[in-house]
């Protein structure tokens, strides 16, 4: 564990950001974060606005100073170094672009800083148009591209000076939905090429397990979970995370028993079965969260392969699927997602009596 | 950028004022009260007469008059000497004001500063005038020292706020986020300015440059009170003329200024704009 910290492309060491004079009056962005990103990894911080992600990127650009804690890039302490000493490039939410400069000169900017000869300067400048597909754009002014090209100017320029982790700050958000998908694969492509270790923020879950190697979820300035795209989708350890990503049910039920990350359940709706156990929930013989994704959830014909059975409440199309709502003895609502292909389905309609099955390992307890 | 629909438009015209009945007149009235004596001065500053008021013939006499009086000649160089100095030394000192009040951490008293700074146009210039009169006075006896300097101190004091008020817009309306950009990509602070904030800020430099070598050109009060002999402004000597009667050679002068302001004021307004 020692030996993996040591080579962390950011290791941050308890680190709090606070605005105003002190915790208790002031505001505090981030609450004693530790948090170490591997080198080549994307790593993606997610969370609904003013959760402290951007605060975190803001704090590894230099661009504000912790209040406490510190941050090492690569084994190197970064605490009390300017942005323009940080071998760190962010590419910003609305690219912030030189608008007197061209896309070449945009590009260059940061390599003349650097002293650079001028031919080997030339030449990554025609490098990173490449990787971001802007050959032909180079001696543009700025204010003469799409929001788009804008975007890929904003990578190119940030990728230029090769820095050790790039920063992209909510950098799709202000794209249409179409380039949004787009630059997703593009982002993770031009990562999978570079090298390079992304730290990437956004608000917006879907985009987060869409290309992140490993994500962390954060809320008021403290980091809920970290885990690969699916460990937080599947297991998510708190009830926030499991809320903010994806559409999922959450169950009362009892902790039967616990073996290690494994327990069993008994759920108010009757079932009995296996779960996920979260390292902070010991509540032995109490009353827990019990989570299930609608997609682990599917209608069986008969009462007796059945784990659970209720009343469908309401139904909506979704194009590619159906969601119901499913009303259970206990008083709880539960959601069901359906995809429309297959044969031999049977339609259901609002009122009808339906028997559910429950995929198996799919229930997750969630702590508070 | 933004696709304004044919119905977003329609209503954008509801509101716009210049649709509403009897605009087009107000308009018109308003700029031919404003702008019908100036344009009898010009007109006037082309009579063949020595009469301001009864048109004979047009001839540029006068202008060749006003360009061989040794008074105007003399008065015109003070004026030019103090503008572009004054113009200079405050555009110096209301961008470093303007930085200072917009690209910095919050800090105590930032506010006052800012009132501070931009005071001097509401106090009435008269009292300006007095209180100057007699500070560079008590000055004057204290050091012997005596010369043009004060009455470009005194220029160079009254154009900052001018000079600041542009300054400090346009670095408000510039995103933050170019500046750290730069920054990010390893630029010092001080190259930050030189190829990023500096740049960026030209329009609103030369705006306030322009607005400050202006005020300057036409400042009376201030320069009654505070020029010694020798010293005569353009507008001082004009008004010193004035009193011995008009002549069109005042108007000539005065059609010269005009040329000279709506130049500036083109410049000024165009500048801003091509970024817009």
């Amino acid at each position: 564990m020692s030996d993996q910290t040591a080579t962390a492309a950011i290791d941050i060491r308890k680190t709090s950001k606070i605005y105003g004079r002190d915790r208790d009056t002031g505001v505090v962005a981030l609450d004693q974060v530790s948090l170490a990103i591997a080198d080549n990894e994307f790593f993606t911080l997610l969370g609904p606005s003013g959760c402290g992600k951007t605060t975190l990127l803001r704090l590894i650009a230099g661009f504000e100073q912790p209040t406490e804690g510190e941050i090492l890039l690569f084994g190197e302490h970064l605490e009390g170094l300017p942005p323009y000493k940080r071998p760190v490039n962010t590419v910003f939410q609305h690219y912030a672009l030189f608008p007197h400069m061209t896309v070449a000169e945009n590009i260059s900017f940061g390599l003349e800083m650097l002293n650079t000869p001028a031919s080997e300067i030339a030449d990554t400048v025609k490098e990173v148009l490449g990787l971001v597909q802007m050959e032909t754009l180079a001696d543009r002014k700025t204010d003469q591209l799409s929001g788009g090209q804008q975007q890929r100017v904003a990578l190119a320029r940030a990728l230029a000076p090769k820095p050790k982790v790039l920063l992209l700050d909510e950098p799709l958000s202000a794209l249409d939905f179409k380039l949004r998908k787009e630059m997703q694969v593009e982002l993770k492509r031009l990562q999978n090429e570079t090298g390079i270790t992304f730290i990437f923020v956004t608000h917006d879950q879907e985009e987060a397990l869409a290309m992140s190697d490993r994500v962390a979820v954060m809320r008021d300035g403290l980091i809920l979970q970290v885990g690969n795209p699916n460990e937080i989708y599947d297991r998510p350890a708190k009830r926030f995370v499991a809320d903010f990503i994806g559409d999922i049910n959450i169950l009362k039920g009892k902790l039967l028993s616990q073996d290690g990350a494994q327990a069993t359940v008994k759920l108010e709706a009757g079932y009995e079965g296996n779960a996920g156990l979260p390292m902070d929930v010991t509540n032995l013989g109490g009353e827990v969260s019990i989570a299930i994704r609608p997609e682990q959830l599917s209608f069986v014909a008969e009462a007796g392969a059945a784990d659970l059975s209720g009343s469908i409440q309401h139904i909506s199309y979704f194009g590619s699927g159906f969601d119901y709502e499913i009303m259970l003895p206990g008083g709880e609502t539960i959601m069901l997602q359906l995809q429309n292909r297959g044969a031999g389905k049977r339609a259901y309609s609002v009122g009808d009596q339906a028997h559910i099955a429950i995929s198996e390992n799919s229930l997750q307890i969630l702590a508070d | 950028m933004v696709d304004v629909t044919a119905a977003a438009r329609k209503k954008v015209k509801d509101i716009d004022l210049k649709h509403q009945p009897g605009f087009s007149q107000i308009a018109w009235f308003c700029i031919a009260v404003l702008y019908a004596p100036i344009a009898v001065l010009v007109l006037f500053s082309f009579n063949e007469n020595r009469s301001v008021t009864i048109w004979t013939q047009f001839s540029l006499d006068w202008y060749v008059k006003a360009w061989n009086n040794e008074g105007i000649q003399h008065a015109a160089l003070v004026s030019l000497e103090v503008a572009l100095v004054a113009m200079l030394l405050s555009t110096i000192m209301a961008t470093m004001a303007a930085l200072v009040t917009t690209r910095t951490a919050p800090y105590r008293g930032m506010n006052v500063a800012v009132a501070v700074i931009n005071q001097p146009l509401m106090v009435p210039e008269v009292v300006t005038a007095v209180a100057t009169l007699i500070f560079f006075a008590i000055i004057k006896q204290l050091t012997g020292i005596s010369g043009i300097g004060y009455l470009i101190a005194a220029h160079t004091a009254f154009c900052v706020p001018f000079a600041y008020m542009p300054i400090r817009a346009r670095l408000e309306d510039m995103d933050l986020s170019l500046e750290q950009a730069a920054a990010d990509l390893y630029a010092p602070p001080f190259k930050v300015f030189r190829r990023v904030t500096l740049p960026l800020l030209m329009p609103g430099i030369l705006a306030g440059a322009m607005l400050a070598f202006i005020v300057s050109l036409d400042d009376v009060i201030i320069t009654l009170f505070v020029a010694g002999p020798g010293e005569t402004t353009l507008p001082l000597y004009i008004l010193g003329q004035i009193r011995r009667g008009v002549t069109p050679e005042i108007n000539a002068v005065s059609t010269v200024f005009v040329g000279i302001s709506v130049v500036l004021v083109s410049f000024i307004f165009l500048s801003g704009k091509d970024k817009k």
